[in-house]
């Protein structure tokens, strides 16, 4: 670690009277077991490094990086920042982040187990998940995939203006995509287990979730279009989040491309919705203690009872926004400049059960799974739809499977028309948690 | 790249455990880009990324392994881990001795985008920037973008194959957001092509500025999309995207080999309407998807996949041809040699039909006219796919009427496949995507004409 800070601040140093400069640096080992037929199909042990160079000039901004660490290479990415500023126009707002005084949580994201458990025992765990997966049901009659992944994540932010940090995460987890069949029809379902320390995985867990999401849709059928309410699974809830959180950026809304920008201090939701980004909840897999610029990340609500009370700034949005950041600067690894964005969001949970949350509802779908967020989803406008599968809701409880349907409306109006939220919060492998939510008045689209 | 005594070694080292195939590949990549936001040039980014993947498969495992370090002891290094990796027994020593493949050559970059400078790429921002936003004052914000690659790779492995390959990629796109009583609406316009700078003595950027701003402007009295099932019309270029999802990705090897497919076991059926004949061709100079050698150093190829309706083949890589005894297609691809290469599509289109495109539209009464496609998604075992229409209308009466608002379309592959009805002369490649697979993007092109699916459910709200 000190070594990735030793490069960073060398980079650093080499600034020009005038210059700023900040270095992230960054250093991955990730290994990979795939199983197939009870044994290995593929394994990856991979080591890899690199730099992002940000230089900042009389107001116009450069960057550059490159895969490597020699000197060679850290100077050649400084000339070629330096140079690519001199291309760029000015912007008054531009800059390093300057340190605010915010002291970093302590956050435990290293687990030291990691370095012991041997490539036996990862392979061995990729192959007891596919035993698993294909043991959990008899109708599982194969698997896509079954996976052991981990990595040991190091990266250090150094910058002209004194910030100096770094910080070390592990992270492994095992998932299974499973594949489902009865009268010819097949269906498809995935599980995981998440963590810190592969000792704390648990496949048999991610085995069943794959099998029960696989084997509930045999036998789904289309239906006709129809106005209902749905029941979004915490997985699903926490993708939805995702989207609202980008809305929610300095960026999207200095550079008019949020529904939000104006919004601030009106009710956007239901009362019964409290948002909130925090990267310092430990319980969060995206949980981390100094965002991308290297200030110390914070808890920022976004939207209380219902009302927006906050946008996520980086140390660019929020000098523009004659706000502070809020510590959301984050970064796609060294090949890019660091953005703005949410680290882990989650909805305050309310006090009731996905199951008493469904006996409640007469006619809905509960949604297990969603496709083409990417292509049906537009962040600026809000439209919103997106391919779903999962259990159709009668009486208050669950009924026969569909599929091939889509779900539409708009990011506003989704928002407005939540009726309640479950108990049920969990943290997922992304940016937000999940939590069951039903929501009213949404149209499905079918035969 | 390399010296070729030190390919050998390597590959040597890699097969000591007993391995039955090991595999060397190298990439040298640079990239720049620029980006004008919010009415300034914000940004420009430049980068390099060098290094080697090995790979060694013994029996059904394949053992890989990556280094950044590309000198004698890095490369053995990753080679010694990769065969490690492959758990593979005791080997004897193996020599081995590559030697270069004879590739069809090929138009290099005629214009390299090293011998550009920056001051000319950034000119194209202002240029795009300025048109969009004279289009009107409802023209509220614009972000245009120019990217280039050069890519070179090298392949060499244990059965004596030796390839190279320069591979120069440049691109360009605006979008646009456009302000009115009904909110906020975008507009987009891309083109990428397998050139170098010379993609401008062909491109307009001032008119793709103007061409994005028109598409937001005009979404602003979009009204809210149909609900259902109903005849779609999807103009030339875009419908590419469209076959990708519903029968592309069903029909690469690796996932027919686990039975993720619907088109498992379907050689010789007739799987579509007769009036289609899907190719995926990475031959197709300049086309996005193009190269001259996949990432495992096989020639690009035209393969028909579909032939008049009828299944006549999927797409192969390495690892699943060498188990079919039979030789890989060329669609052996890879993100970076940080990547284990798979089946991967390249440029993929439907050849074109006899409709003339006016009469697609006339013969329908009511319907969706597809202009703009986005990204789509697919569930290869289940054959369900979606699409994204970003710029779309109402057909009336066998005319084009009002916008409709963005959302998805959804359908079954196999089931689509045999709901076209109509086909088009107007053939047309689309824009530049990027397909995403297991976590790997992989540049791609596809193309059709004009082209009409009897009944399609359209993800809208309107009933």
């Amino acid at each position: 670690m000190a070594e990735l800070l030793d490069i960073a601040r060398r980079v650093v140093a080499w600034a020009n009277d005038g210059e700023h400069i900040e270095a992230y640096v960054v250093h991955e080992r990730e290994t990979e077991a795939r199983a197939y037929g009870g044994s290995v199909e593929a394994f990856t042990s991979a080591e890899s490094q690199g730099i992002g160079v940000r230089v900042v000039v009389d107001g116009k901004q450069g960057f550059a990086y490159a895969g490597t660490l020699d000197d060679d290479a850290l100077q050649e990415t400084l000339r070629e920042a330096r140079d690519n500023a001199a291309f760029a126009e000015p912007d008054e707002f531009n800059g390093v982040a300057d340190p605010d005084g915010v002291a970093a949580v302590e956050l435990e994201l290293y687990a030291p187990g990691l370095d012991s458990f041997s490539t036996d025992d990862k392979v061995e765990l990729a192959i007891e998940l596919e035993r698993a997966t294909l043991a959990a049901d008899p109708r599982i009659c194969g698997i896509e995939s079954a996976e052991y992944i981990d990595s040991v994540y190091e990266s250090a932010v150094a910058t002209s203006t004194g910030i100096a940090v770094v910080e070390r995460e592990t992270g492994c987890y095992v998932s299974a995509y499973a594949l489902a069949e009865a009268d010819g029809e097949t269906q498809t379902g995935f599980g995981f287990s998440i963590g810190r320390d592969p000792r704390t995985l648990d496949p048999g867990a991610a085995a069943r979730d794959a099998a029960e999401r696989a084997t509930r849709l045999l036998g789904a059928s289309k239906p006709a279009s129809e106005r209902l309410t749905v029941v979004l699974d915490p997985w699903v809830t926490a993708q939805l989040l995702g989207i609202v959180g980008h809305t929610l950026t300095g960026e999207a809304v200095l550079k008019g491309r949020s529904m939000f920008a104006e919004r601030m201090g009106d009710m956007v939701a239901h009362p019964s919705i409290t948002l909130v980004d925090d990267p310092t909840n430990a319980a969060a897999f995206t949980a981390t203690a100094i965002d991308g610029e290297g200030l110390a990340t914070r808890r920022t609500p976004l939207i209380d009872n219902g009302v927006l009370t906050g946008f996520l700034h980086n140390s660019y949005s929020g000098r523009r926004a004659t706000a502070t950041s809020t510590g959301s600067a984050v970064r796609a690894g060294f090949k890019s400049a660091p953005g703005v964005g949410a680290q882990a969001l989650a909805l305050v949970p309310g006090d009731r059960s996905q199951e008493e949350l469904i006996a409640d509802i007469d006619n809905g779908f509960l949604v297990q799974g969603v496709a083409g967020l990417h292509s049906g989803v537009n962040p600026v406008s809000g439209d919103f739809s997106t391919g779903a599968e999962g259990l159709r809701i009668r009486n208050g409880t669950l009924a026969e499977p569909i599929r091939e349907v889509t779900i539409a409306s708009t990011v506003q109006r989704l928002l407005q028309d939540i009726i309640a939220i479950g108990d049920d919060l969990e943290w997922l492998p992304m940016s937000a948690a999940g939590v069951s939510l039903v929501v009213g008045d949404v149209t499905m689209s079918g035969a | 790249m390399l010296d070729h005594e030190l390919i050998n070694r390597t590959l040597s080292t890699a097969m000591s455990t007993g391995g039955d195939f090991a595999e060397v590949f190298v990439e040298d990549k640079r990239s720049s880009s620029a980006v004008l936001d919010d009415g300034r040039v914000e940004e420009l980014t430049s980068g390099r990324d060098r290094g080697a993947g090995v790979r060694v498969v013994v029996g059904d495992t394949t053992g890989f392994a990556h280094t950044a370090d590309l000198s004698e002891a890095g490369l053995r290094s990753a080679a010694e881990a990769a065969a490690t990796a492959a758990r593979g027994g005791g080997g004897g020593a193996k020599t081995i001795a590559v030697s270069p493949i004879e590739v069809a050559r090929r138009a290099p970059a005629r214009i390299p985008p090293e011998d550009v400078a920056k001051a000319t790429k950034v000119g194209l921002l202002t240029l795009a920037n300025e048109a969009a936003r004279s289009e009107g004052a409802a023209i509220s914000q614009v972000s245009a973008r120019y990217g280039d690659s050069r890519r070179r790779i090298l392949v060499a492995n244990s059965d004596g194959l030796l390839a190279e390959d320069d591979q120069v990629r440049t691109l360009f796109s605006v979008s646009c957001v456009a302000t009115g009583d009904t909110g906020l609406q975008t507009g987009r316009e891309s083109t990428g092509r397998t050139v170098g700078f010379e993609l401008f003595e062909e491109t307009d950027v001032e008119d793709m500025g103007r061409r994005a701003a028109q598409r937001a402007i005009t979404k602003l009295a979009a009204r809210p999309a149909p609900s259902g099932a109903i005849p779609v019309v999807v103009g030339p270029g875009g419908g590419g995207v469209l076959f990708h999802e519903a029968c592309g990705h069903g029909l690469e090897a690796d996932l027919i080999a686990k039975g993720a497919s619907v088109f498992a076991n379907r050689i010789g059926d007739e799987v579509a309407s007769p009036l289609v004949t899907l190719i995926d061709d990475g031959t197709m100079a300049g086309e996005w998807g193009h190269f001259a050698i996949d990432d495992e150093g096989r020639p690009a190829a035209h393969n028909v996949l579909i032939q008049d309706g009828v299944l006549t083949d999927y797409m192969w890589d390495q690892l699943r041809a060498r188990k079919e005894g039979r030789p890989s297609s060329g669609n052996g691809r890879r993100q970076s040699y940080q990547h284990l290469p798979m089946v991967r599509m390249t440029n993929t289109y439907i050849t074109a039909g006899q409709d003339d495109p006016a009469d697609i539209i006339a013969a329908t009464d009511h319907g969706v006219y597809v202009a703009q496609l986005g990204g789509g998604q697919v569930n290869t075992a289940t054959g369900d796919f979606v699409f994204g229409m970003t710029e779309a209308y109402l057909i009336e009466n066998g005319e084009i009427a009002e916008p409709i608002r963005e959302g998805n379309l959804i359908g079954n592959g196999p089931e689509v496949l045999t709901r076209i009805d109509m086909l088009g002369d107007d053939f047309q490649m689309g824009s530049p995507g990027t397909c995403g697979k297991d976590g790997q993007g992989v540049p791609v092109g596809d193309g059709t004409p004009t082209l009409r699916v009897t009944s399609l459910t359209v993800g809208g709200t309107a009933a």
